[in-house]
C-alpha cells in the first residue's frame, strides 16, 4: 500500500488520526500508540513484496544491533571503542550503498522503499552516540524513531533526540490540539499541492512542447513546469508527512518554507528539502570543515569552506542515485554554492549593495535561474539528452 | 598568562578579523555578520586545541553560542 498515494492509504488514516485524538485529548501518552501503528503501516508497506519485507526487517534489525553495540562500546570506556565505531558505521552505510550499486546492474536489486531516508537517521544516531550526545535512548525508542510511519517514505529527516524528547514528554489536552490542528491543516495544504498544484503542473510539462512553436522556449517551459511539479509534488508530501506526524503528537520539522522567494543559492537550500541540507550540513560539511581546519588541509578558511560545498553537494547528488543526471545536479549545485559563497566574501560590489532593494530583486532573478536549471539537471533533460540517452 | 575568558575574547578577534567582537562580550556574533558558520567551525577546533573543550556540531543549539560571554561559560562548563 503505497502511503500518501493510495485511497486505502487515506482510509486508515482516519481511524488512526481519530484513535490519536481520543488519546491525545485525555492526555495520554502516544508513544506506544505510535509505534505499534507505525509497525502495522510498515507491514502494509512492504507486504505485497516479500523482498521488501525482508530487507526493511533486516535493515531494522542491523540498525538496533549497530546502535546497541555502539552505545556498550561508549557506555563501558572500551578502549577501541572510535575504531570499532567507524565499522560500525561503515555497516550502517553499506546497504544504501549496495543499493544504489546494485539498481545500476538490476533494477530489481533488493531494497525497500525508504532505505535512503531511513539510513539518515541511523547514521545520525550512530554519530551523536560517538559524540556524547546520546546516552539514553532505550532499544524501544529507538525502534519508534527509525519506524515512524508518517516520515518513513521520503522524509522530512527527523532527529533522534528531539523524537525522544516528544516521545517522553506528555502532552496537555491543549498542547496536544493545538498539534492536531496544525496537522490536519498542514495535511489539507499538502493534499492540494500534490493532488492539484502537481496535476497542473503536470499538465502545463505536457503542453508545454506542444503550445509552444519554438523548440527551446517549449524546452525552457517544461522545465519550468517540471520544478514545480517537483516543488508541488515533494512539498505536498513533505507537508502531508509533517501533518500527520503531527497528530500523532510528534513535531515533525518542516522540510520546506517558500524556497521560489530566496534571494541566493545558499538561502534557496534553507528553504527547500530543508531537513536534507541540515542533516548534510550537521553531519558531513561541518564534519569534514573541523577535519580540514584541524589538519589544516587548504591555504584559507574560504577554499576550506568551497571545497566543502564541493564534497557536500556531491554527496547528496550520489545519494539520490548513482547516475550521470544525479552526478552532475549534484556536482553544480556544489560549484553555485561555492561561487556565492566565494562572492559573498569576496566581491566589494556586492558587500556595498547587498542591501539595495534592485539587488535583492536581480538576485533573485539570478537565483530562479540556477535553481530551475538544477531541477533541468536532476529531471534529465540536460545530461541524459547530451549523452544520447534514453529517459 | 591571561585569563581564559581573556585568551576566548583574543580567538574571537583573530578567527573573525574584528576587534568589534571584544567591544561587546553580549553582542549577537551571527546576527552581526561578525562570525558565520565557517568561523564558528574554526572556533570550535580553536576550543579543542587551546583548552581541550570538544563540543560536536550538533550539541549545542546556535543561541547558546552566539555571543562571547556564552562562549565563555560553555567552555567553562567543560573544563
Amino acid at each position: 500500500m503505497d502511503f500518501y498515494a493510495e485511497p486505502a492509504f487515506f482510509v486508515l488514516c482516519i481511524p488512526i488520526v481519530l484513535i490519536a485524538a481520543f488519546l491525545g485529548m485525555r492526555e495520554r501518552p502516544l508513544g506506544r500508540y505510535g509505534l505499534v501503528v507505525s509497525i502495522f503501516m510498515l507491514f502494509l508497506l512492504f507486504f505485497r513484496s516479500i523482498t521488501s519485507l525482508v530487507c526493511a526487517i533486516a535493515y531494522v534489525a542491523l540498525s538496533l544491533t549497530l546502535y546497541r553495540w555502539v552505545r556498550a562500546l561508549f557506555d563501558r570506556e572500551n578502549p577501541r571503542a572510535v575504531p570499532l565505531y567507524r565499522v560500525a558505521l561503515a555497516l550502517q552505510i553499506a546497504p544504501l550503498a549496495l543499493y544504489k550499486v546494485g539498481v545500476l546492474f538490476t533494477p530489481d536489486f533488493p531494497g525497500f522503499l525508504g532505505i535512503s531516508y531511513i539510513t539518515f537517521k541511523a547514521v545520525q544516531v550512530l554519530i551523536e552516540v560517538r559524540d556524547g550526545l546520546i546516552d539514553d535512548m532505550s532499544p524501544l525508542e529507538y525502534l519508534a524513531f527509525l519506524c515512524f510511519f508518517p516520515p518513513f517514505t521520503s522524509g522530512p529527516i527527523m532527529r533522534s533526540r528531539a523524537f525522544v524528547q516528544d516521545l517522553r514528554t506528555p502532552l496537555s489536552r491543549d498542547a496536544y490540539l493545538e498539534r492536531l490542528y496544525r496537522g490536519l491543516g498542514w495535511f489539507v495544504l499538502g493534499a492540494l499541492y500534490k493532488f492539484v498544484g502537481s496535476a497542473l503542473a503536470q499538465w502545463g510539462m505536457w503542453m508545454a512542447p506542444n503550445a509552444i512553436g519554438s523548440a527551446a522556449l517549449g524546452w525552457i517551459a517544461q522545465v519550468f513546469c517540471f520544478g514545480i511539479d517537483l516543488f508541488f509534488d515533494f512539498a505536498g508530501y513533505s507537508h502531508m508527512a509533517m501533518g500527520l506526524g503531527l497528530a500523532m503528537g510528534i513535531e515533525v520539522p518542516a522540510n520546506f518554507h517558500a524556497p521560489f522567494v530566496a534571494k541566493d543559492i545558499k538561502e534557496f537550500w534553507d528553504r527547500w528539502h530543508i531537513t536534507l541540507s541540515t542533516w548534510l550540513r550537521d553531519f558531513v560539511f561541518m564534519r569534514f570543515s573541523q577535519f580540514a581546519i584541524s589538519r589544516k588541509l587548504f591555504a584559507s578558511r574560504l577554499t576550506t569552506a568551497c571545497v566543502g560545498f564541493m564534497v557536500n553537494m556531491t554527496l547528496m547528488g550520489v545519494w539520490h542515485g548513482i547516475t550521470a543526471d544525479y552526478i552532475v545536479y549534484g556536482l553544480y549545485h556544489g560549484v553555485m554554492l561555492a561561487g556565492c559563497h566565494f562572492l559573498q566574501k569576496k566581491w566589494t560590489f556586492y558587500k556595498k549593495h547587498r542591501r539595495d532593494r534592485w539587488f535583492g530583486i536581480v538576485s533573485w532573478l539570478v537565483t530562479m535561474v540556477v535553481v530551475f536549471f538544477g531541477f533541468a539537471l536532476f529531471g534529465g533533460y540536460v545530461v541524459s539528452p547530451l549523452l544520447g540517452l534514453g529517459a | 598568562m591571561a585569563s581564559i575568558d581573556q585568551q576566548i575574547i583574543d580567538l574571537v578577534v583573530e578567527i573573525s578579523g574584528e576587534d568589534e567582537a571584544a567591544e561587546d562580550l553580549d553582542m549577537d556574533l551571527f546576527e552581526e555578520d561578525i562570525l558565520d558558520s565557517m568561523a564558528a567551525i574554526e572556533l570550535l577546533v580553536a576550543l579543542k586545541d587551546n583548552f581541550g573543550v570538544s563540543i560536536a556540531p550538533t550539541e549545542l543549539e546556535r543561541e547558546e553560542m552566539n555571543t562571547v560571554n556564552k562562549i565563555i561559560a560553555r567552555v567553562r562548563e567543560r573544563m
